[in-house]
């Protein structure tokens, strides 16, 4: 593991992610990736009594079909790297406690995924961990409820709002095997412009994304065609194009032809009333599981720079009239063949 | 980039909420539910109710709606569409109440559905019982005389 300039990372040992699977709700099955999902669930409630739980369902569901298709057995993980938006992390608690896995509990809001894999491929490279294992998720009514308004509140939503999916990923790393490099990654640091419209979390976080990409660019010397694809987790349509903006006014980047968006990849806007999008930890973790790494596999992209976007804020926050603090964590997915 | 100019960046590239086709349906929803109001009170005046007491009934007719309603997950997609239609009226305030209340069932009957049932109600409640003891107060001692 070495520093490359002034924030990247190298894993040197190129930590391999085995297997990733994800577990998701009843809209993300109606959605245009309904396909690549490991698991859907036909109702929102997972069989569970409680909104909480039927997370940590989820949870359950995302890590039982990665070790699955790892071959490899619970025992074998040697650490969890795992969070949600849930307070004091419960959903991840709650589903990984019967599992006996070394567990350290993260919180990077909806860029969670991201930093579990930088913490995993960081935890591998080091020599002492065999088999890691990267978690994240949210639930649409159990993050409506701890952020926003009850369930069944007439309400509407503003159009920048974005929808927080139901699902939940997981991605096991080890220092080898068939699969997709973790090469190099970044923790990001915390950036504020001032937004505190909690229904505008894309403009919050937009900031912290395009300074996270142009940082990563700048210390690995790289170029934005040099990737297939750099992806935010959950910006929604109105973030990316704030992303695309301030790329170019602030940065002298463009990175349109290469930027994707989990957020606008994991619903039909125009059918599924999902407004500027999905968003959560369960987002980007399910997207990236499900659809990204296995067109990696397929050598179908080779280079992603995956960038998990987090708003930092709580309910507490925004009712005390503080702006939102956001966050992007990167990490560099290389498939076989895909160079250094 | 200053927190100001970027403001400005974002509320150039957000969406506007659709603002004419939100008052018409407003409008519209608002007006259906005053109708039904009307036509209960129609209704409940020709079994010999007084005005004053058909117009307490039609409260609770709303009321009782509503929350049924909300207890069958109906109304949300109602009021999705009816906005500011169905929230004024005194469907709003029941909906308000009853969502939080079948919300938090899960927490328990105590801190649970009771503690949290006016958490969105309650601001309504306090404000307006001071209101209406201000104006209760001037009317009193000042018009009323």
């Amino acid at each position: 593991m070495k520093r490359r300039g002034r924030y990247v990372v190298a894993f040197d040992s190129l930590p391999v992610i085995i297997s990733a699977a994800s577990s998701v709700g009843k809209a993300e099955g109606e959605g245009p990736l309904s396909q690549c999902f490991d698991c859907v669930n036909s109702n929102d409630g997972i069989g569970s009594s409680t909104w909480e739980r039927a997370e940590a369902s989820l949870v359950k569901q995302a890590v039982a079909a990665s070790v699955k298709k790892a071959a490899v057995k619970m025992p074998d993980i040697d650490v969890a790297f795992a969070g949600d938006l849930l307070n004091q992390c419960t959903a991840s608690t709650f589903g990984l406690r019967d599992t006996d896995i070394p567990l350290a509990g993260l919180f990077g809001a909806c860029s969670t995924f991201a930093l579990a894999l930088f913490m995993c491929a960081a935890a591998v490279d080091t020599g002492a961990v065999r088999l890691a294992l990267a978690e994240a998720s949210s639930h649409f009514c159990s993050a409506e409820k701890q952020f926003r308004f009850p369930l069944e509140y007439g309400g509407q939503r503003t159009p920048t709002a974005q929808r927080t999916v139901t699902g939940a990923g997981a991605a096991l790393v080890a220092p080898e095997g068939e699969g997709v490099y973790i090469t190099h990654g970044m923790i990001g640091r915390i950036t504020d412009y001032g937004v505190k419209d909690i229904a505008n979390m894309g403009a919050a976080m937009a900031p912290a994304a395009a300074r996270t990409i142009a940082d990563f660019l700048k210390d690995t010397h790289s170029q934005p065609g040099d990737y297939d694809m750099i992806l935010t987790g959950d910006l929604g349509s109105v973030g990316s194009d704030l992303l695309l903006e301030i790329m170019q006014e602030e940065y002298g980047v463009d990175i349109n032809n290469v930027h994707a968006d989990c957020g606008k990849m994991i619903f039909d806007s125009q059918v599924q009333d999902a407004h500027a999008g999905g968003s959560g930890c369960g987002c980007s973790a399910s997207v990236v599981c499900s659809h990204i790494i296995p067109q990696m596999k397929e050598n179908k992209l080779k280079r992603v720079l995956f960038a998990g976007t987090g708003a930092l804020m709580s309910p507490l926050s925004a009712l005390q009239g503080d702006s939102i603090p956001a966050v992007t964590h990167a990490v560099l997915l290389v498939a076989k063949g895909g160079g250094s | 980039m200053e927190p100001e100019k970027y403001a400005k960046k974002v509320k150039a590239s957000a969406p506007a909420s659709p603002l004419l086709k939100n008052c018409v349906k407003a409008f519209f929803f608002g007006g259906l539910i005053c109708l039904i109001g009307e036509a209960l009170f129609t209704a409940f005046t020709e079994f010999n109710i007084s005005d004053r007491n058909a117009a307490a009934w039609v409260c609770i007719s709303l009321i009782m709606i509503t929350a049924l309603l909300t207890g069958i997950g109906v109304f949300d997609k109602i009021a999705k569409h009816a906005g500011a239609g169905t929230m004024v009226p005194i469907t709003g305030f029941a909906n308000s109440v009853a969502a939080p209340a079948i919300e938090y069932q899960t927490e328990g009957r105590v801190l649970g559905t009771a503690v949290k049932m006016f958490t969105i109600a309650g601001p309504v409640i306090v404000y307006g019982c001071s209101a209406a003891s201000l104006y209760g107060f001037v009317f009193y001692f000042f018009i009323q005389r």
